[in-house]
């Protein structure tokens, strides 16, 4: 958003600094997935406040709903039925773009200033300058991007970036009913994150935790786990999640190589023909033929 | 008006126009790719009307390239098969490029280094459709690390390519005479018997 647009840390497919004088106190959402209820008032409000709305859908025998992250909807409650110790627990992560430290679609994308990080860590995508290439779907280890169908742009989770600029918390803070949302400085939330987790472990959950994976710089939106030490049991979430090595290759040290390699094939031809010359029909040749020719 | 009635005829129009469509083809793929790859080369998707433009233009551009260069490998596949001759030839590389071609072993239709290329070509953009199939998004969704595999192959095979093309385009440029057996179909038979004795033999009948 345009709003804080000189506080830019990093830019997409950009090689020279962003406009980044001003500094902002980096930010996080905290998910605490002990104390959410799924009740999915955060997906209502991401509609509501991003204006935009799914299309209605039908029951597919479980409470999730809509099934997966589509281009509308950016946020969605995912729910996992999980045996422990012989009891049912019903897992439930809100999943929707984890704003990494160092994101992996930024990284990926080669359209210049289509996926800004600003200093507060939020990852935005700037759709008018997404060409759709995908690249980000790619590039991401939490696979959230999604492509509309309808005009070929990336969409995902701003962290409400428009709200944050001025001050407010994301919407979806704003509509948790039982305070399993909270936003503020990165640091407020890792401290209000192991006072959950101290609190959970008295409650016997050993290995209770939080989120906030090191693979990617850690992440703008953290988690408190009741299972920190297993977290692909809330619905997939990746364990040690980090930029692929494929993606470091494309994207890293092969692509200035690459050039070089091009930029020397045509400089070498050039220089070639400058030292050694033209490799001319030979006058001999000619001229015998030509002899054959009088006979 | 022919200069020469006595030149010998190298490439058939078809063969020609087949030639060029890949041509532009892979000019138009490789501005538009380059675009992709690396920062300093997006001002290019300026010349495809912008950055989605070129997005969207780029894979069909690449599937007509595919059949183009699929027609010409059926043309000229026999020629280029590899023989003992022309691994001599590029064993003795260096004469070559120095510029003393007069000792170098007699070739027919294409010497080693054609046929390398030929093959070069050929590999590349079998990998090149099919890593490029994977990342189009558009159309097609494969599973992720299957695509970010794709994406490096697409993006090495690309560099291997447009290396191997201005090669392919200075080797033309630097063999006078060359050049316009692709735009007219014809060469010399100085040209040809220097460079192709073989094939001058086989045209020519001496």
């Amino acid at each position: 958003m345009a709003l804080q647009s000189l506080d830019i840390a990093r830019s997409s497919a950009t090689t020279t600094p962003p406009p980044s004088v001003r500094q902002t106190t980096e930010v996080a959402k905290l998910i605490d997935v002990s104390t959410c209820i799924g009740c999915k008032a955060c997906q209502a409000a991401c509609m509501e406040w991003n204006d935009i709305r799914e299309e209605i859908g039908t029951c597919s025998g479980v409470y999730d709903n809509p099934t997966n992250l589509t281009e509308n909807s950016w946020t969605v409650m995912r729910f996992a039925e999980v045996e422990e110790a012989g009891k049912l627990e019903w897992l439930i992560r809100k999943d929707g773009c984890m704003h990494c430290a160092d994101p992996g679609c930024l990284k990926a994308c080669p359209a210049p200033g289509a996926i800004l990080q600003y200093a507060n860590g939020i990852v935005d995508f700037q759709e008018e300058y997404c060409i759709g290439c995908g690249y980000c779907v790619t590039g991401c280890p939490f696979n959230i991007p999604r492509i509309s169908q309808k005009d070929g742009k990336a969409y995902k989770c701003t962290l409400c970036s428009d709200r944050v600029a001025v001050g407010q918390a994301p919407a979806c803070i704003k509509s948790c009913p039982t305070g399993a949302l909270q936003f503020g400085s990165k640091e407020q939330m890792r401290d209000y994150a192991e006072h959950r987790v101290v609190d959970l472990k008295e409650r016997g959950f050993k290995e209770a935790g939080i989120y906030d994976p090191q693979g990617v710089g850690g992440t703008h939106v953290m988690y408190v786990l009741h299972h920190a030490d297993r977290p692909q049991l809330y619905n997939g979430l990746p364990a040690d999640p980090g930029i692929s090595p494929l993606v470091h290759l494309w994207k890293g040290f092969a692509k200035p190589l690459a050039t070089v390699a091009m930029a020397a094939v045509a400089l070498g031809s050039l220089y070639h023909y400058v030292t050694k010359g033209p490799n001319e029909v030979s006058k001999e040749l000619e001229d015998e033929l030509e002899k054959e020719d009088a006979l | 008006m022919i200069r020469n009635p006595k030149d010998l005829v190298r490439y058939t129009p078809e063969e020609r126009a087949n030639h060029w469509l890949g041509g532009i083809c892979f000019i138009l793929l490789a501005l538009s790719g380059l675009a992709f790859f690396h920062p300093a080369f997006w001002p290019l998707t300026q010349l495809f009307g912008g950055g989605v433009w070129a997005r969207i233009l780029h894979p069909f551009i690449g599937l007509v390239m595919a059949l183009s260069f699929l027609s010409l490998f059926l043309r000229f596949r026999a020629l280029n098969a590899m023989t003992p001759v022309d691994k001599e030839w590029l064993s003795r590389m260096r004469e070559m490029v120095d510029g003393n071609d007069h000792n170098m072993p007699e070739q027919g239709k294409y010497n080693g280094g054609q046929k390398m290329m030929f093959w070069a070509i050929a590999v590349c953009l079998l990998l090149l459709v099919v890593s490029g199939i994977l990342l189009w998004r558009a159309y097609f969704t494969f599973p992720v690390e299957l695509v970010r595999l794709g994406a490096v192959i697409h993006a090495f095979c690309a560099v291997v390519m447009i290396c191997t093309i201005m090669v392919h385009v200075y080797a033309a440029i630097w063999v006078k005479g060359t050049m316009r057996a692709m735009w007219h179909g014809t060469v010399t038979r100085a040209w040809a018997k220097q460079h192709h004795r073989v094939w001058y033999r086989q045209v020519t009948g001496k």
